[in-house]
């Protein structure tokens, strides 16, 4: 037989402990995430260009095919690293042009000068697939490009 | 019979949720092939179909589960919704929200991020309408005086959390994390991997309510395990999200901690269903045919899946699976396998209470076909992704499209048994949609408050 309290038992009430402790534990979490978690202070800061080329990333919902970092659509290449890979120049063709697989969308230059800066910016931000790791013998993987 | 208009919103947000459900996957169909032949409807643009796939197939994760609560909550409480305007202005909010965010996608009119594409002034209705439903859930159960099944907490964490992690997903807005990249992918993998926990909730704690009901047994939802599940579920929605964005540079203690967090949930509603199921008699098997055989497919779905996360949760392992269609072969067999058969479960338990007379919401062997044809459809489709994915992961070449062209075979399977599981979808939907429409056209539902 469980004690009530005021018409709730008393699992009730540890339920709602718990559910409170977790909620508290998830807030200090979440602001640890925003700021230690994701601070890297090696980081350029953004241009007002690569900015406005993040804007016209998410208006032609490039993402849709593309990644960053492995996240994204499949039906394209990761563009993590393009510019270093292949060259701002060949990304302009590509995006200028389109490909056999890739439609032409028709970007004007203020917008194709903008998306070369976001990816530009993007490219300095970490290697992506990550080129100088270790796997540690519990199976976890540590980069080079972590925030120490 | 009870309340109608409170009730009935329930069986509305259902059919429009299997209305969803049929687009989706001919949306779903027509992107698979445009993976392969990237000519095949040029008018429509994969940027265009997977968003329309995407969001349809999540609206009627969302429609299934409310639909379910709405119809669940005051028939078993015996109470009326606490107010029914309240639900009806959230299905026409949602309703019109989502219309015109197909009419953005169709227009190719994008400004959100993946997942969320349409621009983000729509995502203000939206909240909305999850305020509304927050209140209507809560003020409805505060009626109900005995303590709460776990699946009271399961629902109304979904809602809180969905709204949290909702808001969480617009911090991108915020200069504070736009300006850092790390930052902004880690916060938007972050909210989203906790987005997918709070339908999770939604739809887990449906499965639950339909197996105590089902089998007669209201323990099964007040168990210590039960409870167990719950707070495990609280706590991977919570901090196990991090398996998206090992590969992205951030504290290492974050992907550690997500790593030990792992999947746990998984096993634990397994082996509550298994449980329950093993306590059914032959009687209640027969009478709820459809709902036991779509909970039974759920059952089979969580221990698929659980090998796949915990496989890829794995740092070691992720570093080959991220970033290819593994991860594609898990969010599918969750959101089908688990996700779709738990709330199609859900749906022919309503029809089977509500028509009791009709032999079609027992036992069709339409809906059998339809079950049968979409769940091995959805294993060969899971198979083929997880290969594909393989190839991808493994394949070592410079040029992208050479890695393509050696995943071809396994895309083709892919496609076309996409093309037969929607087949098999579609008959389902159908029947339910039908038997749905007879209950509407009643207008009124069956008060069933739980036995003590």
């Amino acid at each position: 037989m469980q004690r009530k309290y005021a018409g709730r038992t008393g699992a009730d009430i540890n339920n709602r402990a718990i559910f409170g402790a977790m909620c508290a534990a998830f807030a200090v979490y979440s602001a640890a995430v925003y700021t230690s978690g994701t601070d890297v202070p090696r980081l350029e800061p953004i241009s007002d260009e690569a900015r406005a080329g993040q804007l016209v990333f998410q208006k032609y919902n490039c993402i849709a095919c593309h990644q960053f970092y492995g996240l994204g659509g499949y039906m394209g290449p990761d563009l993590t690293n393009v510019i270093s890979n292949r060259g701002p120049a060949l990304a302009r063709a590509f995006i200028a042009s389109g490909t056999a697989t890739m439609p032409n969308l028709h970007l004007d230059d203020d917008e194709i000068n903008a998306l070369i800066a976001y990816l530009t910016f993007v490219d300095g931000t970490g290697r992506y697939p990550p080129e100088n790791y270790e796997v540690k013998w519990y199976g976890t993987v540590s980069q080079a490009d972590d925030p120490q | 019979m009870n309340d109608t208009a409170g009730s009935l919103i329930g069986v509305r947000f259902m059919r429009l949720g299997l209305l969803a459900l049929a687009a989706g996957m001919l949306f779903g169909v027509i992107g698979g092939f445009q993976f392969l032949f990237p000519d095949f409807l040029r008018e429509l643009l994969f940027t265009k179909t997977r968003p329309l796939h995407v969001s349809l197939v999540i609206a009627w994760i969302f429609l299934g589960a409310i639909g379910g609560i709405y119809l669940h909550l005051p028939r078993r409480c015996g109470l009326q919704l606490a107010s029914a305007r309240a639900a009806t202005l959230h299905y026409w909010t949602f309703l019109v929200t989502g219309l015109v965010i197909l009419a953005c996608y169709l227009g190719g009119r994008f400004g959100g991020r993946e997942y969320l594409e349409y621009p983000a002034i729509l995502s203000v209705p939206i909240f909305l309408s999850w305020i509304l439903f927050g209140a209507n859930y809560f003020n409805t159960l505060r009626r109900c005086r005995e303590p709460w099944p776990v699946y009271y907490w399961m629902w109304g964490t979904g809602i809180v959390f969905f709204l949290i992690t909702f808001t969480e997903a617009y911090l991108w807005l915020v200069p504070f994390f736009r300006d850092n990249m790390v930052r902004e992918i880690i916060v938007q993998w972050k909210s989203y991997g906790a987005l997918t926990g709070s339908w999770n909730m939604l739809v887990y704690g449906t499965a639950i309510f339909v197996a105590s009901r089902i089998s007669e047994d209201p323990g099964v939802a007040r168990s210590k395990l039960a409870y167990s599940l719950f707070f495990l579920g609280l706590f991977n929605l919570m901090f196990g999200w991090a398996h998206h964005t090992y590969l992205v540079p951030s504290a290492t203690w974050i992907r550690t901690f997500a790593y030990a967090v792992s999947m746990t949930e998984l096993l634990i509603l397994g082996k509550i269903l298994w449980d329950w199921r093993a306590s059914l008699e032959e009687y209640q098997v027969h009478k709820y045919c459809n709902a036991y055989r779509f909970l039974f497919a759920a059952d089979i779905w969580v221990f698929v899946n659980l090998v796949l996360a915990l496989v890829i949760s794995v740092p070691a392992f992720n570093l080959v699976t991220h970033g290819t269609h593994v991860t594609v072969a898990h969010a599918m067999g969750s959101t089908i396998g688990i996700n779709t058969m738990i709330l199609l479960g859900s749906v022919f338990y309503v029809i089977r209470e509500e028509l009791p007379q009709s032999v079609h919401a027992s036992c069709s062997r339409y809906v059998a076909a339809g079950y049968w044809m979409a769940n091995l459809s959805l294993a060969v489709f899971f198979a083929a992704l997880i290969v594909a994915g393989l190839g991808r992961g493994l394949y070592s070449g410079p040029a992208f499209q050479d890695m393509m062209q050696s995943i071809r075979p396994a895309l083709m399977v892919f496609s076309v048994s996409g093309i037969t599981l929607m087949l098999g979808l579609w008959i389902v939907i159908w029947h339910a949609f039908r038997l749905l429409g007879l209950v509407l056209a009643r207008n009124a539902v069956v008060a069933q408050p739980e036995a003590a």
